[in-house]
């Protein structure tokens, strides 16, 4: 076992880990933190995504030990100072971007990776942005509607979910 | 997956020195080795981290040769590449996702030499040049067959070297769900030369159409391609697609990567 520490939503954290353990296992095991889903453990659906050192990752295929000593951010980091709800979830509750709520948790760590790269994205860019998030409930409509509610922009032109 | 232990060095020379141990390998990006040693595929004793290496990473013009450190994420080569040549930053910018991008780097990716993946076509068809800690291996020489490669044993790339050329294209016939090429192409023309490379195809792994390349050479011209086809015998087969199928994709994504190389 080997001490980690991250510096996750701008608290310093430390708990063990072995060589193999994920970071995603890291942060639900170790420190608790279990706001970040495991969905496939295959590197495919997204669920598992967070910042480290600002950039979108899989915490189902890096590494605790690997990321040592950097400032992670999950979705226990998305909420206001007071425990509202960030712009990203708030735009996603009120455009019913969520359903069971599972891939939820990377769907806003994505999309929230995406706006401070690119802060008035157009639905096409939004939809390819998020290829690597996977959801079995919404069909996305309402994902996409909510990211562009959130970056400021007019949903009324998507129109209403087609299903 | 096993247990390993984890060791991150800070210079080239420690990695190779711990690489030297029983049972090691190197971990870059991860975003092969690790799925693939969860599904028992693979089970290291110790895994030896690329990522901490400042030497490893980053882009750089030489001169006309665009050097990529082996540990540069292809988010990182997606943007810094993009004014020198375009062609390798759009290739490197659709690989995967944001998140696989942000981690998976083009040193795992050439030592991977995965039969459908991206980078090897770009370095067979840029004629570019594999720098290891030992020595210097020509593309040409560097993919030896699916998933294998002229790598020794605890051989690390180092960087790669690639010469830009006056036009280049790559175009990829997307698998939906994984993102791979189920067939790409890759045509690159240089002042000497046409190169066209092909992932996604061949059970040798990636290749060089050098017949496309002959045609090329007369007429960089998608016409010049007309009745040109490959033999369906050799090429892979799944439930995405035919070697008969993917025999036929080669010749049309290689006149697509020329009428988009322009
Ligand atoms: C969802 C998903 C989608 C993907 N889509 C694509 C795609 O569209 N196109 C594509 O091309 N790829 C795709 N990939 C693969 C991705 O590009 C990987 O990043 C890449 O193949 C491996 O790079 P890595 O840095 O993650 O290597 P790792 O997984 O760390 O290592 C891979 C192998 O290379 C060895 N290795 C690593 N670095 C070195 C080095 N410097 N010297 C010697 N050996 C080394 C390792 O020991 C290991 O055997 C995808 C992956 C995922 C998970
Ligand atoms: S749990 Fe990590 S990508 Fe699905
Ligand atoms: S809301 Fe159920 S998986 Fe997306």
């Amino acid at each position: 076992m080997t001490k980690v520490t991250l510096t996750v939503n701008g608290r310093s954290m430390s708990g063990e880990a072995e060589g193999r353990t994920l970071l995603v296992s890291f942060l639900r095991e170790e420190l608790g933190l279990t706001g970040t889903h495991v969905g496939c453990d295959t590197s495919q659906c997204g669920a598992c995504v967070v910042h480290v050192d600002g950039k979108a990752v899989k915490s189902c295929t890096v590494l605790a030990q690997d990321v040592n000593g950097a400032s992670v951010t999950t979705i226990e980091g998305m909420a206001n100072e007071d425990g509202s709800l960030g712009v990203v979830q708030q735009a996603f509750q009120d455009h019913h971007g969520l359903q069971c709520g599972f891939c939820t948790p990377g769907m806003v760590m994505s999309s929230a990776a995406l706006l401070a790269e690119n802060p008035k994205p157009t639905e096409a860019e939004i939809r390819h942005y998020l290829e690597g998030n996977i959801c079995r409930c919404t069909g996305y409509h309402n994902i996409v509607k909510a990211v562009l509610a959130a970056s400021g922009q007019d949903v009324s032109a998507l129109g209403v979910a087609a299903e | 997956m096993y247990n390993f232990d984890f060791v991150k060095p800070a210079t080239l020379d420690e990695a190779v020195a711990a690489l030297g141990g029983e049972d090691a390998q190197p971990l870059s990006g991860g975003q092969t080795l690790l799925p693939s040693m969860k599904q028992r595929l693979n089970a290291p004793g110790v895994l030896i981290s690329l990522t901490g290496i400042a030497a490893l990473k980053g882009v750089k013009l030489e001169g006309r040769t665009l050097v990529i450190g082996a540990a540069t994420p292809h988010a990182v080569v997606a943007t810094e590449a993009a004014s020198v040549y375009p062609a390798l930053a759009a290739l490197a910018g659709g690989i995967g996702d944001p998140a696989v991008r942000n981690r998976g780097t083009i040193g795992g990716s050439l030592a991977n030499n995965d039969p459908s993946a991206c980078y090897p076509a770009a370095a067979l068809g840029s004629g570019a040049t594999i720098v290891t800690n030992t020595r210097e291996i020509a593309a040409d020489d560097f993919f030896t067959g699916m998933f294998e490669t002229a790598l020794e044993q605890g051989e690390i790339i180092t960087a790669v070297k690639f010469p830009v050329p006056e036009k280049a294209a790559y175009l990829k016939f997307q698998q939906p769900a994984s993102r791979f090429a189920l067939t790409g192409a890759y045509v690159a023309k240089y002042q000497d030369g046409v190169r066209v490379a092909i992932t996604g195809a061949s059970e040798g792994g990636v290749f060089r159409w050098t017949e496309a390349e002959e045609a090329l050479n007369r007429s960089f011209t998608a016409e010049a391609l007309n009745g040109l086809s490959l033999p369906a015998e050799g090429m892979m087969g799944d439930l995405h697609g035919t070697p008969a199928y993917r025999a036929h994709l080669c010749a049309v994504m290689t006149r697509r990567a020329v009428t988009a190389a322009g």
